[in-house]
């Protein structure tokens, strides 16, 4: 007998153990729906469906991440303050720009300080143009992600373009001039008689107009 | 084997110098047995750098970390595959690594070219051997890769985890061989000079080298492209950074090259020009490994400050006199053979595409010094950087891809009127269409807008030449139209091949387009908080957060963001971004954190996500979100472009066409007697 009873206070308590699991489970599942729900406003406002339903934990280990963020502020997405920071250099040794370098090198403390006064210089009502002034008035010339093109700078910006300008008009007008009198020969050629005349074409063709001929045939197939 | 390591190389310093001297007097002219001792003495010097190379790998392999080089770009827990690329990785193995394959490109070049050009060799064998000296003194006097230290470290540092990266264990060797490569056609240039041999014959040796460089450079740029899209995190592929456009400045003058080359073959002009392209790329290959190792323009690819710079700047300088000097007192002898005819002629074309190239070349040089000379003129710094370039460049670069399309169209010598109207018809009007689809759509950016424009036109020439060509060869020889394509290709490889190229620079040109379009937005997110992003071709994309993770693989911390996609409210995916601590055998923290994007890309967008970090230790992450267009177009591009260069280079094909141009002398004859009637 106590055999087959055995089994049944296992399988009773094994019946209860699963269903005090299963409202343990159910009570848990509709606490974190809860909670979710409440963090499942995004920063747009727009209501998404939950995908991952923990709380906000915390890292094993959170020296492995690098320095801690703040988090996103409204003038960070500013389409405005964004066009602004991509024209000035960040001051941290790197090659990119403040924008570009925030969102990037997220180990730089340089751009997130520069980000702040962009902000801060943009709230004030200030204008692109005035901004820039700012940081190069600060930082020097050197701030901007290009120069002005005033001065010096000038011929950075015009003498590639220049010289290529003046390559393509001397090469136009030396092969034009060339084209000029080699056309002027044939002209005088044509109105003279050739050297052979009375005597009739030569049946054989030269060495010269045969290499000449070759030449011309390989062009035609390439 | 640092023992082995110093002693190869010094022996490698000592056969070098006996090849290059005894090669450049000349003493080798009227004495064969000479003449074959510098000649093989490019074997023995391979041999003495591959002793070398394996003393290297070998301490590297090892973890010999008492060898200076490995202790500082290695660890033991660094997986296989990166340990063996170390060997590149830094300043000192990377000059290791160029003068060994530098070494083994001159030992080919005198088993490979055809003997023919015998009385060239010796010379070439000079020049290689004299660059490869200059390497190997370099090594040797001032970054010596088998330099010990003074203890033993228990583990190394570890390489940079920016370079723990299979794009990066492919794409600088790639570079390298690139760079290392326009060697060889430069030592045939200057033997071509200083032997007086200055008919094609020299320009006919170096064809399938100028081919190899260029092919490396190409995939090179496109792999470095590749590297910093993947790695960097910036969320595009080009920067205009210092040591990237040191790697395009060589590209654009071996491209003109390539074109002008051609004009030479068939006319016998421009003899001059282009043995100052090939010297002015041989520089320039020396000028990018200066502005990479000298550290004198700050560029995040550069390596770290040391004084090779000096080494390469002086041989900058000694390369540039010998190679001009060479040029200028063979002057006379370089007279054209033939004149242009015209301005409506390919050659004219090519010519005007050189100019562009050069011109380009010259103006990303320009820019590039351009902050050295003002602060010499005006003495205060300035930054030149992309808006600089992209003004100064994009105009440049439209013009080059409208002569893309117009070379092709062409003929050589003089298009009449009536040939220029035929050819010219579909082009066009392929060009103009997209434009009038372009702004019906809605488009109003002049840049993109002229861009897609063009490569219309382009694609217009390209479909056209295959066209005709195809149908030509249907009519002739009754062939299916994938039978006619296929052998118009195999039998005329050098022209469709080139076509080929072009198509894959004009699909690059529309894939950088794309950029112009891309959207970023940074976002705060919780677990379970969404953010959301439309694309330029209307999508609507939404990320949500779905937490963070940590955990340990290979040799670093692993920190995981993890963001579920949605396109249009469908699912599509998971996309993981993470921030990497890489540790050395003991755990101990080798660099600062890196971070590892996650991306997934698409023919009409990537999606690219950054994790930038997280707030106060908790799961609440930061994330940079960028959709960036057309960019696998990029990659796609570029795998075009190198499958046309690997047609152009494939061997074979030759004989045949040579056949059908032989000229039959009755036929010839006649069509002579025509000729001098029409003149």
């Amino acid at each position: 007998m106590s055999g087959r009873r055995a089994p049944d206070i296992g399988a009773s308590q094994t019946r209860r153990a699963f269903l005090g699991l299963g409202v343990g489970m159910a009570v848990a599942a509709v606490g974190i729906a809860r909670r979710a729900g409440a963090q499942g406003q995004g920063p747009d406002g727009d209501q998404e469906p939950l995908a991952g339903q923990g709380a906000t934990g915390s890292l094993r280990d959170p020296t492995v991440v690098g320095r801690s963020r703040t988090p996103t502020q409204t003038g960070d997405n500013d389409e405005a303050i964004k066009q602004i920071e991509k024209r000035i250099h960040c001051t941290c040794g790197c090659n990119l720009d403040v924008f570009t370098c925030r969102t990037t090198d997220f180990s730089c403390t340089y751009s997130p300080e520069l980000h702040r006064e962009v902000v801060a210089l943009f709230d004030q009502g200030k204008s692109a143009q005035q901004i820039l002034d700012a940081f190069v008035a600060k930082y020097g010339e050197k701030v901007l992600m290009a120069p002005e093109p005033k001065d010096f700078n000038l011929v950075g910006y015009l003498l590639p373009g220049i010289a290529i300008t003046i390559g393509a008009a001397v090469l136009a007008l030396v092969i034009g001039r060339r084209e000029r009198r080699r056309s002027l020969a044939m002209t005088a050629a044509a109105g003279t008689p050739p050297p052979s005349a009375g005597v009739g074409p030569s049946s054989q063709p030269t060495p010269d107009e045969l290499d000449r001929l070759r030449r011309a045939l390989a062009e035609v197939d390439d | 084997m640092t023992l082995l390591g110093n002693f190869s190389l010094w022996a490698a310093v000592l056969v070098g110098l006996w090849c290059a001297v005894i090669g450049l007097s000349g003493r080798w002219r009227d004495r064969p047995d000479l003449a074959a001792t510098v000649t093989r003495s490019t074997y023995a010097l391979f041999v003495c750098l591959a002793a070398a190379s394996l003393a290297l790998w070998r301490g590297l392999v090892s973890h010999d970390f008492n060898i200076e080089y490995v202790a500082a770009y290695t660890s033991r827990n660094l997986p296989p595959y990166y340990v063996v690329s170390a060997f590149w990785a830094g300043q000192k193995g990377s000059l290791l690594f160029w003068a060994v394959v530098l070494s083994l490109f001159g030992t080919l070049a005198q088993a490979l070219t055809p003997r023919r050009y015998a009385d060239l060799l010796p010379y070439v064998a000079a020049v290689t051997s004299s660059v490869v000296v200059f390497f190997v003194s370099v090594m040797l006097f001032s970054a010596n890769p088998f330099e010990r230290l003074p203890f033993t470290p228990p583990d190394g540092r570890g390489l940079n985890p920016q370079l723990q990266n299979v794009g990066m264990v492919i794409h600088p060797p790639m570079l390298y061989l690139g760079y290392i490569s326009i060697t060889v056609p430069f030592a045939f240039a200057a033997a071509a000079l200083l032997s007086r041999k200055l008919d094609t014959g020299w320009i006919h040796a170096i064809r399938k080298w100028t081919l190899v460089s260029w092919l490396f450079l190409s995939i090179g740029i496109t792999l470095g492209m590749w590297w910093a899209y993947v790695e960097l995190g910036w969320g595009g592929y080009w920067a205009w950074d210092p040591v990237e456009n040191a790697s395009l400045l060589p590209w654009l003058t071996m491209t003109a090259f390539l074109h002008s080359v051609m004009i030479q073959e068939k006319r016998r002009m421009l003899k001059r020009w282009n043995l100052g392209l090939i010297v002015g790329t041989f520089l320039l290959s020396i000028f990018g490994t200066f502005i990479t190792r000298s550290g004198v323009i700050s560029s995040v690819h550069s390596f770290t400050q040391s004084n090779v710079g000096y080494f390469f700047l002086a041989f900058l300088v000694i390369a540039g006199t010998f190679g001009f000097t060479l040029l200028y007192t063979r002057w006379p002898l370089l007279d054209a053979e033939s004149q242009l005819d015209s301005v409506a002629s390919r050659e004219a074309a090519f010519l005007f595409n050189n100019l562009l190239l050069v011109g380009i070349a010259f103006s990303v040089l320009w820019g590039t010094l351009f902050p050295i000379l003002s602060e010499l003129v005006r003495g205060s710094k300035i930054t030149v950087g992309p808006p600089f370039f992209n003004r100064v460049n994009v105009p440049l670069g439209l013009l080059l891809l409208g002569l893309t399309g117009v070379g092709p169209l062409i003929a050589w010598r003089k298009a009449s009127t009536a040939n220029l109207k035929r050819q010219f018809r579909w082009p066009a009007l392929a060009g103009l269409i997209t434009l009038a689809i372009l702004l019906a759509a809605g488009m109003r950016d002049l840049y993109p807008i002229t861009a897609l424009a063009l490569a219309g036109f382009v694609a217009g020439t390209v479909v056209q030449e295959f066209q005709r060509g195809a149908r030509a060869r249907m009519r002739m020889h009754q062939e299916s139209l994938p039978l006619a394509l296929t052998r118009l290709i195999v039998r005329n490889r050098r022209r469709y091949g080139g076509y080929i190229v072009h198509v894959g620079i004009l699909i690059y040109c529309v894939a950088f387009t794309g950029m112009a379009f891309k959207q970023e937005r940074e976002a705060t997110l919780k677990p379970g908080q969404s953010v959301q992003l439309r694309s330029p071709f209307g999508h609507t994309y939404t990320f949500t957060h779905l937490g963070v993770s940590q955990f340990e693989s290979l040799n670093r911390i692993v920190t995981a963001g993890t963001v579920e996609l949605r396109k249009d409210g469908k699912p599509a995916g998971i996309i993981t971004s993470e921030k990497r601590q890489h540790v050395d055998s003991f755990k101990r923290p080798t660099f600062e954190p890196s971070t590892e994007v996650g991306i997934r890309s698409g023919l009409q967008e990537d999606v690219y996500v950054v994790l930038a970090g997280v707030v106060n230790g908790t799961e609440e992450a930061v994330y940079r979100f960028n959709l960036n267009p057309l960019v696998w177009w990029v990659w796609f591009g570029g795998a075009v472009l190198v499958f046309g260069g690997l047609v152009i280079m494939w061997p074979g094909g030759g004989p045949v066409i040579r056949t059908r141009r032989s000229v039959q002398p009755g036929y010839a004859a006649t069509l002579a007697g025509a000729a001098a009637e029409a003149e």
